[in-house]
């Protein structure tokens, strides 16, 4: 056991990766002297060498076309992307190659590219740093996309990441990379692609993931003192996604409410009320409900307060299941 | 592979030699003198509401990320002086200093920095997004190439509106020296080779993107050469010396304005600080902020006013407290500004009020219980 930061934790499972896999390299822009925006990758080019540490030019659809590349000829890279919304240059390789070179090929060809995107807002800042794509990544077949909330699955995750032979997408929390967690060196415990039950309850669930864990957590203790028992599912994979653990928990429970700071509108959320609706519709005693930013561009700092999800909105969520 | 990178970096260019370090300059006799002062007042104010951001930042009254135009006074200063008010200007998130002279008021950019109400896009676009119809300012633009093709089009549609000659009007596209190595630069100035059209894309080369170098990132270091592919003319200018940048931009705008084709205008200058307010560029060596500083164009212009006998020391120190004066006003402002209401949270999302579109306010229920 040991215990440490989510942005630590990462450049640790980076470093193990580097170690334990020579076909696994990093690619991005100013990720080796400066460590990457985050520091996410702090020093490990110093260890590495310039060579699997790879400083890249301003150019998205460049590293992650040049990683597709790479991962043809049996290579494992690993890319970062400064910000969410600077993905986007280079959606159109991810979405039309990275996803489909596997079918394409019937086989013959994988690409097992990994792209560590931290997402999500509460820093502050505008539109392009601070926004939630998931939904615009999970359309798509082909691609995984994960994302860990706490310094373990940090830790573990990107490795397991890193030796998934499919493409796979770490959305990474921003706002809670100095969030401190104990790591079990020893074990990963879970498959990166399952939900984890992280509170158990009785009377409703509430499924998030990333930046809103510990705001459903919080959300749950609250409800605790009204007398309400909230079972909270760390969902953890968004594609594919473990619906398993979630219809589980709902035949139990009964109420159903997912949140995340993405939109509601065409988001994570939807898919899962349906599904859940679909599964265990007698089980439910009211309708799945959605707690998630607005369908608007992602607001400025003064603002921002009220777009994110919060203990409130998740309670008010909460009462409304509850008064059916 | 490491065989390979290490041959390309064999490769690599040594870096443009900076301008001779210079204490002072001379200037052509027909400039008139109060257009020099003006300059500097420009520069100083420039620089002033920069350093008064920083302040502001460290505060914690302007969120998120803030990026300052500190040593590149003069080329926005000289940009902005050959930009006609009729021309239209697009440039990335370092868009302080082009919204200034632009002539949009202290405060109400300051303000936009504050995110308040009462700012240049009402608190909505932040540091990075500058945007005023009204003096043709379509936009600061906060991913890296953003501006390029959006600028492009904009000189597209001008096109269709009349023919070239001195009274046309044309685009002006500012860009960073790392962004040419985005797809959207190359793009965007075959674009403009082809459709023959009336736009100057402006890079504005402080060295550095972040923290990598140009050398490191460009296959032409040489940017102004970037648009030989696309037989695009291309000139390379002192950004600290603002009668050059100025003189150059008029070049490239005449081009485009007379002969409505485009062209690439390179202004050199170095990055005096951090990439953004919270960067303290830990990667730059110290020879290299020192070469920074020596090549400061403010102080540069300063002493070769006082060497030409145009300003002295008391004159020159009523043009900073006027500076300080405008600054100090615009930060009270901005601070006395009401942030945008809650209420508004949803406005602009569309132009027409949109059917079905969840418009509750935050914490109203937004599914309603039947
Ligand atoms: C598509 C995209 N990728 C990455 C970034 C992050 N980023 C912001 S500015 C910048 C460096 C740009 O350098 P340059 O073009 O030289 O402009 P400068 O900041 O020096 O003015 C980077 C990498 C971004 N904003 N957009
Ligand atoms: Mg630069």
């Amino acid at each position: 056991m040991t215990t440490m930061t989510i942005a630590k934790a990462i450049n640790e499972g980076l470093r193990a990766t580097l170690k334990n896999n020579p076909k696994a390299l990093l690619m991005g822009e100013d990720i080796g002297a400066l460590g990457g925006v985050y520091r996410v990758t702090e020093g490990l080019k110093k260890e590495f060498g310039a060579d699997r540490v790879v400083d890249t030019p301003l150019a998205e659809a460049g590293i992650i076309g040049t990683a597709i590349g790479l991962a043809l000829r049996g290579y494992h890279p690993i890319c970062e992307i400064q910000f969410d919304g600077f993905v986007f240059p280079g959606f159109n390789q991810i979405t039309t190659q990275l996803a489909k070179i596997h079918a394409r090929s019937a086989g013959q060809l994988s690409t097992p590219v990994v792209i560590r995107i931290p997402y999500g807002g509460g820093i502050g800042s505008i539109e392009h740093h601070s926004e939630s794509p998931e939904a615009l990544f999970a359309h798509t077949a082909g691609l995984r996309i994960i994302s860990p909330s706490n310094a373990h699955d940090a830790y573990w995750m990107i490795q397991q990441a890193a030796a998934c032979p499919d493409p796979v997408i770490v959305f990474e929390p921003k706002r809670r990379y100095w969030q401190k967690g104990e790591i079990n060196t020893d074990d990963p415990g879970l498959d990166p692609f399952q939900a984890r039950v992280i509170h158990p309850g009785t009377d409703a669930t509430i499924v998030v993931y990333g930046p809103l864990v510990p705001v459903a957590l919080a959300a749950a203790d609250a409800a605790e003192e009204d007398g309400h028992s909230v079972e909270v599912i760390d969902l953890r994979s968004i594609s594919p996604m473990d619906f398993e653990t979630v219809s589980t928990s709902v035949e139990k429970t009964g109420r159903l409410i997912v949140a995340h700071e993405a939109p509601t509108f065409g988001g994570v959320g939807g898919e899962i009320a349906a599904r859940i609706s679909e599964r265990c519709f007698y089980a439910l005693e009211s309708p799945v409900l959605r707690v998630g930013g607005f369908h608007m561009p992602y607001p400025v700092a003064r603002v921002e307060e009220h777009y994110l999800p919060d203990v409130d909105r998740l309670l008010e969520a909460l009462d409304r299941a509850l008064a059916y | 592979m490491a065989e390979r990178r290490r041959a390309a970096a064999a490769r690599v260019k040594e870096p443009a030699a900076p301008p001779e370090a210079q204490t002072t300059r001379a200037f052509p006799a027909d400039e008139p003198p109060e257009q020099l002062l003006g300059y500097y007042a420009d520069m100083v104010l420039i620089r002033k509401f920069e350093l008064s951001a920083d302040q502001m930042y460290k505060r914690a009254k302007i969120g998120g990320y803030c990026h300052l135009n500190l040593g590149e006074e003069a080329i926005v200063v000289g940009l902005m002086a050959a930009l006609l008010p009729t021309d239209y200007l697009f440039t990335n998130y370092r868009d302080h200093g082009y919204a200034l002279m632009r002539g949009l008021e202290p405060g109400r950019v300051m303000a936009e920095l504050f995110g308040k109400s009462t700012g240049v896009s009402k608190g909505r676009g932040g540091s990075m997004h500058m945007f005023d119809v009204g003096v043709r300012l379509l936009g600061g633009y906060g991913i890296v190439g953003g501006q390029l093709p959006p600028a492009t089009g904009a000189a597209l549609a001008l096109t269709y509106r009349g023919a070239p000659g001195p009274d046309a009007e044309v685009v002006m596209c500012q860009l960073g020296d790392g962004t040419t190595n985005i797809g959207a630069f190359h793009e965007s100035l075959n674009l403009a080779a082809v459709w023959h059209l009336p736009i100057v894309y402006v890079v504005v080369n402080n060295r550095l993107g972040m923290g990598t170098t140009v050398e490191a990132a460009a296959g032409e270091p040489e940017l102004y050469k970037r648009g030989s592919s696309y037989r695009i003319p291309g000139e390379r200018v002192d950004g600290t010396d603002v009668l050059a940048v100025r003189n150059g931009a008029r070049r490239a705008l005449d081009r485009a304005r007379l002969k409505r084709e485009p062209a690439l205008l390179e202004v050199m200058c170095y990055r005096l600080r951090g990439h953004s307010v919270v960067d303290p560029a830990r990667y730059r060596s110290s020879a290299d902020v020192e070469t920074a500083q020596a090549a400061d164009p403010v102080p540069l212009l300063r002493q070769s006013l006082i060497a030409a006998g145009l300003l002295d020391e008391a004159e020159a120190q009523r043009f900073e407290a006027d500076a300080d004066a405008r600054v100090a006003a615009a930060v009270a402002f901005a601070d006395a500004s009401p942030d945008p209401s809650p209420s508004q949270l949803f406005d602009y999302a569309y132009a027409t009020p949109v059917p079905n579109a969840p418009h509750a306010l935050p914490g109203e229920p937004v599914v309603v219980l039947p």
